[in-house]
């Protein structure tokens, strides 16, 4: 610490001891603000948001303290129970779907594929949309009047029925046909990424050996994935639970609710609704979705590490 | 893998490949065709059917006159909401983003690192969990229904992703030239301007693209913590499509969709690379 400070604090001695600690200070000070953010923005508000779901607030906040009431009604609602089965079925199948499509994508683009880059910018440039954008793209194509059925009578498929938007029991799969649109090209990407960084010597090594295409992508490529799948199911899963612009823009939820996911519960309730108690108890209940698939992988990701 | 004689397996493989990208096209061209058609057009004809003329009417109802709910002005004031409250949202967000990361990589001190994990658990939280107490706070402080309280919701919760960026950018600048740089008396903010931002071109370019295309994009908080005079796009978009007055105009819809969706196909278009790489930077290490 003897040496003359340069730069934006080179001054005389008495003050050199105070840019000395000024120097110290420095890196806590430009934290500080982001720090206080996360303490009360992140952690405050998820307790707040915890208190809330513990009173009987209704338009506006109340004090009164229920216990686990609301968790309680939320239990017995049936447009709750109808949102988390749908987001069971939607998440399932969308993840699925997305991941194997991404990785068959994936393979086949890397056989030194011409005009790769052009093919990975058309299977990707969905990821750069809005889901408000698809949803409403998707709207429009899956219309049961105008859309891909009037398009399938058009060309002599006369008796052709897809009427899956207005249909209560299928309506929650067109969520998933247009989030696989929107997302298994990023999935695909991933996919991409981790091909490459796979040595390419021990598949030469394979090759020669004899090991047939197939089998060296089942017994030695995949097994090197493990992780990009891990990542992309951590990834697919979250977008899942967090899904609220999709099924806004695509169904509203409808019919009725029979197309309804959580984070629509959760925002009709909290703002539409005047169920601030309950939409409070759903959130809650969402963040405890995301940290069981969570918790899991960040502490095998962490027991790898020692 | 073989060379490029014509052979079966190359043909079906190319066939899938080229099938696929017809599958991914098909809505953005559906989108493009019906919003140069006119409704006649559109009762008459079928989705994938080329506009028997090409007009322009749809686009001009969606800029300028469509019904978003209560006013009919079209979306355009609504894009230049959306462009008010993204370019201070990425700038702020990739600022912090920086001297988050530059801290916590070269200057660690004690909680530090503690501190970063904290932070990177903001990445994972849905927004449903932070939303009413955000709208209280606003409330309290004057901002609810502005595009100031939309622009600091955008900095708060997307600084998580911003910092984790810069972190693992800087975590691979030798310790050393830091080290280097401090012995030779340089300062925090020297450090910072003179060594690691110049180096830092493709990590700015990731950061701000990422925040451009998610803030744009953003629905959730739009539709909470906006008002009339303040909707973004999106929100504008999804209240012009379930707005029913008369007869719906599916040209319009679409045209207002890729209004909508404009400015980041062209952030993707021109600079796909970074947005790639901005994609993959979470969710694949090494």
């Amino acid at each position: 610490m003897e040496r003359t400070v340069t730069a934006p604090t080179n001054r005389s001695a008495p003050q050199k001891s105070f840019a000395d600690k000024l120097q110290h200070w420095l890196p806590k000070i430009v934290l500080a603000p982001t720090m206080l953010i996360t303490v009360v923005c992140i952690y405050g508000f998820i307790f707040w948001t915890a208190a809330l779901s513990m009173t009987n607030s209704r338009f506006l906040p109340s004090f009164k303290f229920v216990g686990f009431a609301q968790y309680e009604k939320l239990m017995e609602n049936d447009r709750w129970m109808t949102s988390i089965t749908n987001l069971a079925i939607f998440g399932v199948l969308f993840l699925v779907i997305a991941i194997v499509l991404g990785a068959f994508l994936a393979i086949f683009l890397d056989q030194n594929i011409r005009q790769e880059g052009a093919i990975r910018t058309i299977y990707l440039y969905p990821m750069a949309l809005s889901f408000i954008v698809t949803g409403t793209a998707w709207k429009w194509i899956l219309n049961p009047g105008l859309g891909i059925e009037k398009m399938m009578h058009d060309w002599g498929f006369v008796n052709f029925e897809f009427d899956w938007l207005v249909n209560s029991e299928m309506s929650v799969y067109t969520l998933v046909i247009a989030a696989v649109w929107q997302s298994s090209g990023f999935v695909m990407a991933m996919f991409l990424a981790g091909l490459r960084g796979i040595d390419s010597s021990i598949i030469k090594a394979a090759q020669i050996d004899g090991a047939s295409l197939p089998t060296i992508y089942l017994k030695i490529i995949l097994p090197c994935l493990r992780p990009v799948v891990f990542s992309a199911v951590i990834i697919t899963s979250h977008i899942a639970i967090k899904s609220f612009d999709l099924v806004t823009a695509l169904t509203s939820g409808g019919p009725g609710y029979s197309s309804d996911l959580p984070a629509l519960f959760m925002y009709a309730h909290s703002f539409t609704r005047g169920q601030i108690g309950l939409g409070s108890a759903s959130a809650m209940m969402m963040l405890g979705g995301i940290l069981a698939i969570l918790v899991p992988y960040l502490y095998s990701e962490l027991r790898e590490k020692k | 893998m073989m060379n490029s004689s014509f052979n079966w397996s190359r043909a079906f493989l190319y066939s899938v490949l080229v099938f696929f990208c017809l599958i991914y096209l098909m809505p953005l061209f559906v989108m493009v065709i019906t919003s140069f058609k006119t409704l006649p057009d559109i009762k008459a004809g079928n989705l994938m059917s080329l506009p028997q003329d090409w007009v322009f009417g749809a686009w001009e109802k969606a800029w300028s006159s469509a019904c978003t709910g209560v006013k009919c002005e079209g979306v355009k004031g609504y894009f230049f909401n959306s462009f008010q409250m993204v370019i201070p949202a990425v700038l702020l967000s990739t600022l912090l983003g920086a001297f988050n990361g530059y801290v916590v990589t070269k200057w660690q001190f004690r909680g530090s690192n503690l501190f970063f994990s904290l932070l990177l658990f903001g990445c994972f939280i849905p927004f449903q969990v932070i939303l009413l107490p955000m709208a209280a706070m606003l409330g309290k402080l004057g901002l609810a229904n502005t595009t100031a309280g939309l622009v600091i919701v955008h900095v708060i919760y997307g600084m998580a992703f911003t910092t984790l960026f810069f972190r693992n950018f800087y975590i691979g600048i030798p310790d050393e030239l830091v080290k280097a740089a401090k012995l030779d008396g340089a300062g925090f903010f020297t450090i910072f301007f003179k060594i690691l931002l110049p180096l830092s071109t493709p990590i700015i370019m990731v950061t701000i693209i990422w925040q451009f295309t998610s803030i744009w994009n953003d629905f959730l908080f739009g539709v909470v913590y906006s008002g009339s005079e303040t909707q973004p796009i999106t929100v504008a978009l999804n209240n012009l499509v379930n707005t029913s007055t008369g007869v719906k105009e599916y040209n319009v819809d679409m045209a207002a969709a890729i209004i909508a969706a404009l400015p980041t196909l062209l952030v993707y278009v021109l600079a796909g690379k970074y947005f790639v790489r901005g994609l993959t930077a979470g969710s694949v290490k090494g």
